[in-house]
């Protein structure tokens, strides 16, 4: 018997390292599950969960239909263009309508920070924050530290790069809060411009060279400059951003030993990463993507399991 | 709390004795078997019953199933069952299952069982040991083919099985008030 501390998977800075480790747990039975020739089990059978994407997504919102579907769950997908939302209703307006079709579980995507928070005090469903603006993306975080943890054996001790575009990543932060909570050390690289100012307060080195932090990790998260959220010019272009923050295959193999890379995706193949990297031995960027429905059911499953 | 002795230790060793000859007695040569401990206690007992066959020269393939997915209790307790780990590495389709669990007290876990065992294909037939019956405290239609003991019990007691293969100093079987 087990359950969560949360009602809600809002970020992972609410939640415990009993809570994450509870979720690899259940997790490593449910990738035995998707493994299986019958890939599904009827656990979540009369649940409802509508997936509400007010941004863009299409790894994250396939990935949670497929666990939800995995899990026999009653789907709706809801997105913000085509919506009522175009005619001015308000985000609690939208969400109430939706779970007056009872509706248990909301999963949500929003171009705010706190978004899911906000909505968290005002409903009874529970919430699973599909990323809010450039705050946080639970999930994602959680399947990296899952995915770490498959390929080194834990994560307490490793030492992790995350590379690139800090300021705008809700994945880096809440790679961060993980990775810190489950003992990881910690280290963010990229351009100053683009690295938070108060981000080493979280207890995570900073670099500005990705040569030395390549040195430095067991495992390299690199991360996309997110050009949509920038308003401002953080460095003079994407070339050369990529000459001397991109990294190649031939980095990688002069390097004294061998690191994993991983990649939160979408991948802008030939700006942070060459493809003869993306694709090399070093990567596990489709290990993520498989162990990302596995651990989102993990997640569901303890969230649904939780409410009575 | 008071606690009464079902089976020790060595009446625990005849007990599966009897129920491996009665395996024997149905399957010959176990050429077509396979042997599925349910989790989490009744692997122990799946691998006694392995062991005991093994040393009378009969190998059978030994997995572990776990219907934690599969449950009917869900969101009807308060947390989620916590789920183990399921490891068959062999075909099952057109193979004779012998399902093993300790305790067989309502028959939803093993409702459950029989579900999750289907994910991995369709058995020519399946079976079901268990080492103690509760007799009458049934809340589905699933009856043992092999049973160790039948014990008539309420439904405010427990069994409690201790194995050393589970930690304990000594195989025991308890029945526990717990008024």
């Amino acid at each position: 018997m087990s359950k969560l501390s949360q009602r809600h998977l809002l970020g992972i800075k609410d939640i415990t390292r009993e809570d994450i480790e509870l979720i690899f747990e259940t997790a490593d039975n449910f990738k035995d599950v998707i493994n299986r020739p019958i890939k599904k089990v009827p656990s979540l059978r009369d649940v409802t969960i509508a997936n509400i994407f007010f941004e863009n997504s299409t790894r994250t919102r396939l990935s949670f239909e497929l666990a939800e579907k995995r899990l026999s769950a009653d789907v709706v997908n809801f997105s913000a263009s085509g919506s009522s939302v175009k005619k001015g209703e308000t985000l609690l307006d939208t969400v109430n309508n939706i779970l007056a079709m009872k509706v248990d579980m909301v999963v949500m995507r929003h171009a705010s920070a706190g978004a899911p928070h906000f909505l968290s005090k005002h409903i009874k469903a529970n919430i699973v924050n599909a990323g809010d603006g450039t705050h946080e993306h639970p999930t994602q975080a959680l399947l990296d530290a899952f995915s770490i943890r498959e390929k080194l054996g834990s994560v307490e001790g490793k030492k992790i790069a995350i590379i690139g575009d800090i300021l705008h990543s809700r994945v880096a932060l809440s790679n961060i809060f993980a990775l810190k909570k489950l003992g990881a050390e910690v280290m963010v690289c990229g351009p100053p411009t683009l690295i938070p100012k108060f981000i080493s307060t979280l207890g995570v080195k900073v670099e500005s060279e990705v040569s030395k932090a390549l040195d430095w990790c067991d495992v390299a998260n690199v991360l996309r400059i997110q050009l949509e959220r920038q308003q401002l010019k953080y460095f003079p272009s994407l070339r050369e951003y990529s000459l001397y923050y991109g990294i190649d295959k031939k980095t990688l193999d002069n390097l004294k030993k061998k690191i994993v890379l991983m990649h939160p995706g979408p991948i802008n193949r030939g700006v942070e990463l060459t493809s003869d990297a993306a694709d090399s031995q070093h990567s596990i960027i489709l290990d993520q993507v498989e162990n990302g429905v596995a651990v989102r059911m993990a997640v569901l499953y303890l969230l649904a399991g939780a409410t009575n | 709390m008071q606690k009464k002795l079902i089976l020790d230790s060595k009446q625990l060793d005849i007990t599966l004795s009897r129920l491996c000859q009665q395996l024997i007695e149905n399957h010959s040569d176990f050429s077509n078997c396979v042997i599925l401990g349910l989790q989490p206690r009744g692997i122990f007992l799946a691998e006694l019953i392995h062991q005991k066959l093994k040393s009378l020269k009969l190998s059978v393939p030994l997995g572990y199933l776990d219907a934690t997915f599969h449950r009917d209790d869900f969101r009807r307790r308060d947390t989620p069952a916590r789920a183990s780990e399921t490891r068959v590495d062999f075909p099952i389709e057109g193979k004779e299952v012998i399902l093993i669990d300790d305790v067989l007290f309502t028959g939803r876990t093993v409702r459950a069982a029989l579900d999750a065992m289907i994910s991995f294909g369709r058995p020519a037939k399946v079976e079901l040991l268990v080492l103690v019956d509760r007799k009458s405290t049934r809340d589905l239609p699933i009856a043992a083919d092999y049973v160790g003991k039948y014990v008539a019990t309420h439904d405010t007691q427990r069994v409690l099985v201790e194995l050393q293969a589970q930690g304990h100093k000594q195989n025991k079987i308890w029945l526990i008030n717990n008024k």
